[in-house]
């Protein structure tokens, strides 16, 4: 089972701390966004499980591992891209990915194809044997998603991703992020969107001022620290139809479990339902049995901004 | 640094040794010089000093160098080559570390499972590779103006001379090696090498031997005269003074000239501590 463990990780510089004695032990295949204001230790947190930074007192562990002791062992099933590395200018991606995929022992038979592949999936197929050089930011960073992926990691490791990124490629970002946990891995991912981190996410924690304040599902943290009260869930619901009609929204506020109703737009309702994975099981299937064109049924990215807005008092 | 066996990942593939992932890092790094054309504009150098004496020689036909074998060796190999064999450090070793923090290379490179000192003998290597090679074209344009003055016999002392050029491109690419990781700025690391060995420690060196009448065998630079003077018959002697004015009364030069051995363990002392110390300062240096 992939874990990332920060055991009392603390990171001081002079008399900042920016990490202060961290413990957060995620394990298993899920994806968990790493929320928290600017400043707040996430990149902190990141760099240290890749060995970038070196951590006060503590210790990380990837796999079991130490990063700083046992780096290769650490590293070794682990993709990542923090911040927006450059890759060397002369080199095409090809050549780029074709060094990593060497350091980290990518069979030679096969690692064509590998490289191939992994730069088709972040849609830069046609770019692959030109410098890497001429290249925007955006496309560099899908080279580095893809340079992340080359190895088939069990742990993923992803500072803001979608940074840099069109809409089309955070989109694109999101449904790779999305594809990667069909593929029993462990993602931590730290993001400042958080509609991004509540479509893709299982689990959420949130750090400020280097101290972690709460790791949990999402559904539970948005539950508990929402404001919508521990007992309710805050969800969005789209639809193919018009909804924001008074006796749709009274049909709707008519099923059990629906606590209250408030319009978005004309095809997308927020509902404030009873707390529960069942609960949610049943208001989805009395949604669709109602027959409105239900397409989608997600927890609210308001609910999650909510929980940060009550969470985290202030920027640094 | 500990050699350590493969690590078994998935089916089908295993973590390559370090001294495979010294390969990589080597093998790339070589790529990025010929790529970016640092090899070759230093290689372009080195050819323009190398056709520079060519026809300045074999026009004005001076008789320093054409009144023996070993006068055209010591005037032509002892007095242009430590310049290339400095240029060759800064151009390749100069911002081999530093250049991966400003450039922010080292984000992309990093994060994999590779130890720094892999990264950093690799790094070595690759620069030690295209060092030679450029020192190579040189030695070999030297040979043959020498060969088509003096013939094939080429003295003995010379062979001693390119030894110890090889020496100094080790030495030199240490101590590049070490303020790359004394500075995160390229240009700095860069400035501060070329200053140290194209001037200050001449300057450093005239002071020290002249004010205080101390042997500088604390400078890299003069350890590596032994390049040159080995090419000098007999050998230069290790201390000589000079008085300049009537009666002793004027000023007093002294010159020091290191011994080979002494030369040598400068050289060798000069790559030990300075590449330690880089390695050492790299595994501590931050991405922050």
């Amino acid at each position: 089972m992939p874990s990332l463990e920060a055991v009392r990780l603390t990171k001081k510089y002079g008399d900042f701390t920016a990490l202060s004695d961290l413990n957060l032990k995620i394990e298993g295949v899920k994806c968990v966004g790493y929320l928290g204001p600017n400043g707040a230790g996430k990149t902190t947190t990141l760099k240290i499980f890749t060995d970038m930074i070196r951590a006060t007192s503590g210790e990380a562990l990837i796999n079991g591992h130490s990063v700083h002791r046992e780096k290769r062992a650490a590293l070794a099933r682990v993709g990542s891209l923090i911040e927006s590395p450059e890759i060397y200018p002369s080199f095409t991606p090809r050549e780029a990915l074709g060094m990593i995929a060497e350091i980290r022992g990518v069979p030679r038979f096969g690692r064509k194809q590998k490289i191939e592949d992994v730069v088709s999936e972040v849609k830069m197929e046609e770019w692959i044997d030109k410098r890497v050089g001429k290249f925007s930011k955006g496309m560099k960073q899908r080279i580095n998603i893809a340079a992340a992926l080359l190895s088939d990691p069990d742990v993923v490791i992803l500072d803001e991703p979608t940074t840099g990124l069109d809409p089309r490629g955070m989109a694109e970002v999101r449904d790779i992020v999305k594809s990667l946990k069909k593929r029993d891995r462990l993602i931590f991912m730290s993001s400042h969107l958080l509609p991004e981190v509540s479509e893709v996410c299982d689990e959420v924690a949130m750090i400020d001022h280097g101290n972690l304040l709460v790791y949990d599902t999402l559904a539970n943290v948005t539950s508990k620290f929402s404001g919508s009260g521990a007992n309710a869930n805050v969800v969005e619901a789209g639809f193919s139809r018009e909804v924001d009609g008074v006796s749709t929204i009274k049909a709707i506020e008519s099923l059990p479990n629906v606590l209250a109703v408030d319009r978005i737009d004309s095809k997308n309702l927020r509902l404030t339902i009873k707390a529960g994975i069942e609960v949610q099981e049943q208001v989805l299937s009395d949604l669709a049995a109602l027959r409105l064109g239900l397409v989608s049924f997600r927890p609210s990215s308001s609910a999650l901004e909510s929980t940060y807005l009550n969470l985290i008092k202030d920027t640094l | 640094m500990s050699v350590s066996v493969k690590t078994e990942l998935s089916e089908g593939s295993s973590l390559p040794s370090s001294f495979e992932q010294i390969g990589v890092i080597t093998k790339y790094e070589i790529l990025n010089y010929f790529r970016s054309r640092r090899f070759f504009i230093l290689l372009t150098i080195a050819l323009v000093i190398g056709a520079t004496l060519t026809g300045i020689i074999g026009y004005y036909r001076p008789s320093s160098f054409l009144s023996s074998a070993l006068s055209f060796y010591s005037q032509w190999w002892g007095m242009s080559v430590t310049f290339v064999i400095i240029l060759s450090g800064v151009f390749f070793g100069g911002d081999a570390i530093s250049g991966e923090f400003q450039n922010k290379t080292g984000y992309f490179l990093l994060g994999n499972p590779i130890r720094r000192s892999t990264i950093y003998v690799g790094k070595w290597l690759a620069a030690l590779c295209a060092s030679l090679i450029v020192f190579g074209v040189f030695t070999a344009i030297t040979l043959g103006n020498a060969i088509y003055y003096f013939g094939t016999s080429v003295p003995y002392q010379f062979w001693e001379s390119f030894l110890f050029s090889i020496i100094y491109i080790i030495s030199v690419l240490g101590f590049t090696f070490f303020f790359s990781c004394v500075f995160k700025s390229s240009s700095m690391s860069i400035l501060v090498t070329v200053v140290l060995l194209l001037f200050g420690f001449s300057i450093i060196q005239d002071i020290v031997a002249n004010v205080a009448q101390i042997e500088p065998w604390f400078l890299i630079t003069y350890g590596a005269q032994i390049i040159g003077n080995v090419l000098s018959d007999p050998y230069p002697s290790h201390k000589t003074i000079t008085h300049i004015g009537r009666n002793g009364g004027g000023p007093t030069f002294t010159i020091y000239n290191a011994t080979v051995p002494e030369g040598i363990a400068i050289l060798l002392v000069y790559f030990a501590v300075t590449a330690i110390l880089g390695l050492v300062l790299f595994e501590r240096k931050e991405f922050t």
